[in-house]
Formats: structure tokens, C-alpha cells, sequence
């Protein structure tokens, strides 16, 4: 039986989030909080992996109160059950204290209920850095593997993962011991509808939140704001482009002057 | 920490098939201006199974020093390993600076190492600066999906390090003549003690076009209505001997794969000309192409925001001006017309 857990977390949907002109600040309350697509595929591997060789998957983020709505999501998808940590003292934590807290919340689960495997998304889509997975790791002193496209195999009684890894020009297949950390890429499953007695039982889902205190050997200075190495100094909106020449005319006229546009760099076309 | 012992500009140089990653090269370019600004050093640091070779084209391409790691061990990437080297010559010779590309390669690899050192790390640069008296790194970046760039900074450890996107800095000019200082380093690591194993590479057989090193790149986007009609893309791009890129809607939309998207969650293209047609412009796709040499967009909407970011700007069907342009280009070019 494998206990797997999936990190999730909760982010405003930056697809359609949108810019006050007059400020060049994001109007936050324009974008809804999604779960970060990417850790829809973590949670969605953890539960075919469930169904492959039985046991449990738990779901795990920091954020916000609000964010129990991700964790309802990933219940959704098929997660057992789900963590949270939400203190004022996380707030505010760049990848490394973000990795710091979350470590501390996995040692927590795994007294419980040893983790053979840590499944996170590629990235999120606000913060686009994907370090929070390796960071996490490195941590916990297990493999970090990235890139993950594919889960050939989990063997527990040998404690052996096989998988492949994307590359840019095919994949590698790597074998890793267990317990180990994935960042998958989309492409590793597509998240089906959610079941109506999956989507009963969401709805009615409280998942575990702890605050700092109740995490152990906690070293407060490695949390939030304090314990983060890099700050934002600035934020500015990009240079507002010029605009470009607009081709005028009927059709035929526009496409003759592309043409022209086009055979000024002819040496482009001659291979 | 005494900030003082950490000195110099570093690059992390990636190896691919027994060539320098274009990235790393570029990186050389960026991190010889912060490294003159500092009046320090620019190293590179190889690792790998037989790199030695390289090292001499590492200081031809702007680097003073280069620390190579050369050994069976490195001859596939591997986190743990290539960790252990890098974190090992960082605590050896304390650089102030530390780049890596922005590959899945350099982000992995950077990840780990920022954790371990601890230090702080920024992904996905495309600005860098370093104030000349404080050697304070200013790492820029486009956040919440490129609607606002966001100024990095890691005032209290050391190394500063950061990934850069390929494609937004300039290599030097090679210069054979350069010379420089290489220091061979090796450290006590067992294949035995090594948790991962690479047991096979697996190369796609159809090549896929990489449309990061493209010069010409037609890209096209919702506009172009559905998977059919992108076909159109398609085909403009066989005919001017481009690549195809598209939108992130479009790879949403499942009308073609991961590898062509243009973007911030994409990829980062400077080809000498860019088409952009269906594309509304959204600034997360600008960020990802407004460096080409030549931007063309042909859109319906004379609203559409792609007009304010292109070259040249065509309000129309795409439906209607392909075709003509295909037709057009053969001829012009004295191509027979395509069979349809």
C-alpha cells in the first residue's frame, strides 16, 4: 500500500487577471482562485498510481483560509484526504521558505503514515518557478526528479521508482530508489470529469489545517518573509509597445505589400 | 557569511551531446558586463564525461576561469551529482553570482543547490543588472503571466543566482584568441552512493522543429477557428521555410503540441521574421516574441492588442489573405503553385 501526497496550491487564474491601467497594479479581485492547473495532473497521477497498486493519497498546501477550496477540488479528483497549513507567520514566503514550511507539514503527515512518494506540479502558473519541488527534496533527502512525463513503474517491496523524464528531444528512463519527489508535466494524463459521489463527498470535505504551532521542530526565522532570501524591490508594467504600420487597401493591395515586406529579406527564403 | 569572500560572476555551463548549450554561451555575454561592472571575474563551471575539451571555448566565448568537473559519473545529468559538484565549487572559490540557464536541466540543477547553500534564487530572468558598488544583482522577470515585470533582489546571502531564459541575451563574438585559466576539480562521489540511474535516453525519431532556433516562424492563434483551419498555419510556414508557433489557447485547444507555444509559459523565440495571425496578443505571448526582427500580425479585430506589437499590421481574414500570400511568394519566388 503506497501513501503518496500530492502539493497543491491555490492560485488566482492569471489567464484572465486584469491590469488597472491608471495604477499598473493587478486588480486581484478580477481573476478567480483556481487549483494551479499543473497540480491537477500531480493530484490526478496520485490516484491512478492508488488505483494501480492501492493506498492512500493526501493532498497538501499552505495558503489562505480561503484555499480549502483547492483541497475540495483535489478531493474532486480523487484524493483521500487533504492538509493545510495557514498562519500569518508563512505569509509572504518566497520558494525556499515556502519549502521549509511544507517539509515541516510532510514530516508531520509522515509520523503518521510513512510517504513512499511526493507528487507536485511542473509550476505554478503565479509564481512560474517549479523550485518549490526539488527545494522540498533536498530537504527530506530524497531524489528529486523533474520533468516526469511518465510512471512506468512504483515497486514498494523493492523500493524502486521507474519513470521517464521529458527531454527536449525524447525522454530518458531513470530509475530512482523510494521514497522520492516527481515534478510532472502536463502531458502525464489528462484529468478526467469528476465523479458525482467524489464531487458529494468534496462538497462536504474539512480537511486537516494546522497553524505553526502545531507543526514540530519548527525554526521560525526560515518562515514567511523573514525566511526568504530574495524580495520583490519593484514591480513595473512592460514598456508599452509603439504600435506597428498598418497595411491599407483591399486584400489583394495589403498581400502585395507583405510581399514586398517580405522579399526586402529574400536571402531568408533562398536555402 | 562575509560578503566580501564572494567574488566574481559564474555561469553554469549546460552540455548537450558534446556541445555547449546555445544558453550557457549567451550567458557568458551577459555575465561578462556584471562581471566588468564589478571588475571581477567571469567563470564557467563544466561538468560532464569528457568536458575537459570544452573548456578553451568557454574562455573564447568571454569567461577568465573556467572550473571543469570531468568524470564517467557526469555523463548523464543527474541532480544529485551535478549538485554535489556545483555546490562543492561554490564553497570551494564563493562566487558572488551564480546563472544557469532557464532549461529544465538549469532549473532543476538550481533548485537543489539553492536549497542546499541556502541562497536565494529567481527564475526565469530576462533582465539582469548588478549595482557596480554593492554587487547587489537586480534579476527582472515577467510575473502573473507577463502582465507586470518584477524587480529580484537577494539582499542577505550569497551566492546571487538566478536562471535566465534562453534567447534574451546576446552571445559574444568567438574570440579564439582569448585566454584564460582552467582549473581541473574533482570531488570523492560513488556511482554506489547515487540514488537515481539513467537506464536509457529514448530520441524522438520524427524531428521536431525547434522553433527557439528558427529564423522565420509563423504562429497562429484562436483566430485561425479550429484545428482545421490552423492547417492553414501549417501551411504557410512549409512555404516560407519557417516553424510553427502558436498560442497557448490554441495548445489548450489541443490543435498542436506543448513544443510550438510562443509565450511565457512557452517559449522565448527572437526568429528574423514573425508572423502572428489569429493572435490576439495577450501580454503573456508578447513577452515571448516581442524580440523578433520582423513582426507581422493579420487580424480581424483592428482592436486586437497585437497591433500595438508588431511591425507591420494587417485588419483582415487570414482565410483570405493566405491563400493570396502563398500564391503570391510562390510565384515571386518562381516556385510552381501548390497543388490543393
Amino acid at each position: 500500500m503506497l501513501h503518496i501526497v500530492a502539493c497543491i496550491k491555490q492560485v488566482p487564474d492569471t489567464k484572465i487577471i486584469k491590469m488597472n491601467p491608471k495604477t499598473n497594479t493587478m486588480d486581484r479581485a478580477s481573476a478567480p482562485a483556481i487549483l494551479n492547473p499543473y497540480d491537477a495532473h500531480a493530484v490526478e497521477e496520485a490516484v491512478r498510481l492508488k488505483q494501480r497498486y492501492g493506498g492512500i493519497v493526501s493532498v497538501l498546501t499552505m495558503g489562505p483560509p480561503p484555499a480549502v477550496k483547492a483541497i475540495r477540488k483535489c478531493i474532486e479528483i480523487g484524493a483521500d484526504e487533504g492538509y493545510m497549513i495557514s498562519d500569518r507567520a508563512f505569509a509572504g514566503a518566497d520558494t525556499l521558505a515556502t519549502s521549509y514550511a511544507l517539509t515541516k507539514a510532510l514530516q508531520k503527515i509522515g509520523k503518521e503514515q510513512p510517504i513512499d512518494l511526493i507528487i507536485c506540479g511542473k509550476m505554478t502558473i503565479d509564481g512560474d518557478t517549479g523550485q518549490v519541488g526539488p527545494g522540498i527534496a533536498r530537504r527530506l533527502d530524497i531524489p528529486p526528479l523533474t520533468s516526469v512525463k511518465k510512471i512506468v513503474e512504483i515497486d514498494k517491496e523493492k523500493g524502486i521508482a521507474i519513470l521517464h523524464r521529458k527531454l527536449e528531444d525524447g525522454y530518458e528512463v531513470v530509475s530512482s530508489t523510494l521514497p522520492c519527489l516527481f515534478s510532472v508535466e502536463k502531458e502525464i494524463n489528462e484529468v478526467p470529469y469528476s465523479s458525482m459521489p467524489n464531487m458529494l463527498r468534496a462538497a462536504r470535505y474539512n480537511p486537516h489545517i494546522w497553524s505553526v504551532n502545531e507543526l514540530e521542530d519548527v525554526d521560525r526565522t526560515q518562515l514567511g518573509l523573514k525566511g526568504s532570501p530574495t524580495i520583490v524591490s519593484s514591480v513595473w508594467a512592460p514598456q508599452k509597445p509603439q504600435g506597428g504600420h498598418m497595411l491599407e487597401g483591399t486584400t489583394g493591395e495589403q498581400v502585395n505589400q507583405l510581399l514586398g515586406i517580405l522579399l526586402a529579406k529574400k536571402e531568408l527564403f533562398e536555402a | 557569511m562575509n560578503f566580501d569572500d564572494y567574488r566574481g560572476t559564474w555561469v553554469f555551463m549546460e552540455v548537450k551531446d558534446g556541445a555547449i548549450a546555445s544558453v550557457s554561451l549567451e550567458l557568458l555575454g551577459a555575465g561578462r558586463q556584471l562581471a566588468d561592472k564589478r571588475s571581477s571575474e567571469l567563470a564557467g563551471v563544466l561538468i560532464g564525461d569528457g568536458v575537459t575539451s570544452l573548456a578553451q571555448e568557454v574562455i573564447e566565448y568571454g569567461a577568465d576561469v573556467v572550473y571543469v568537473y570531468d568524470a564517467p559519473i557526469y555523463k548523464h545529468y543527474r541532480t544529485e551529482t551535478y549538485m554535489k559538484a556545483l555546490l562543492a565549487c561554490v564553497e570551494k572559490f564563493k562566487p558572488e553570482i551564480l546563472l544557469y540557464g532557464a532549461t529544465s536541466t538549469g532549473k532543476d540543477l538550481a533548485s537543489a543547490v539553492a536549497t542546499d547553500l541556502p541562497t536565494g534564487l529567481t527564475a526565469d530572468t530576462t533582465q539582469l543588472d548588478v549595482e557596480e558598488d554593492t554587487g547587489l544583482l537586480l534579476a527582472s522577470r515577467p510575473a502573473f503571466g507577463g502582465n507586470i515585470m518584477a524587480t529580484i533582489l537577494c539582499k542577505k546571502y550569497r551566492p546571487q543566482m538566478a536562471t535566465v531564459r534562453p534567447k534574451v541575451v546576446r552571445a559574444l563574438p568567438r574570440d579564439k584568441e582569448r585566454t584564460g585559466v582552467i582549473f581541473e576539480e574533482s570531488i570523492p562521489i560513488h556511482e554506489d552512493d547515487i540514488r537515481t540511474k539513467v537506464l536509457e535516453i529514448v530520441r524522438n525519431t520524427i524531428q521536431t522543429v525547434r522553433i527557439s532556433e528558427a529564423d522565420i516562424i509563423v504562429s497562429g492563434g484562436k483566430g485561425m477557428g479550429s484545428a482545421a483551419g490552423f492547417q492553414l498555419i501549417h501551411k504557410l510556414a512549409e512555404v516560407l521555410g519557417g516553424a510553427v508557433g502558436a498560442s497557448r489557447d490554441v495548445v489548450e485547444a489541443g490543435w498542436v503540441g506543448h513544443h510550438h507555444q510562443v509565450g511565457q509559459t512557452g517559449v522565448t523565440v527572437t526568429p528574423k521574421i514573425y508572423f502572428a495571425i489569429g493572435i490576439s496578443g495577450a501580454i503573456q505571448h508578447i513577452v515571448g516574441m516581442q524580440n523578433s526582427g520582423l513582426i507581422i500580425a493579420i487580424n480581424k479585430d483592428p482592436n486586437a492588442l497585437i497591433f500595438q506589437s508588431c511591425h507591420y499590421g494587417i485588419v483582415g481574414d487570414a482565410f483570405e489573405i493566405i491563400p493570396l500570400l502563398i500564391e503570391q511568394f510562390r510565384g515571386a519566388l518562381g516556385k510552381p503553385a501548390l497543388a490543393t
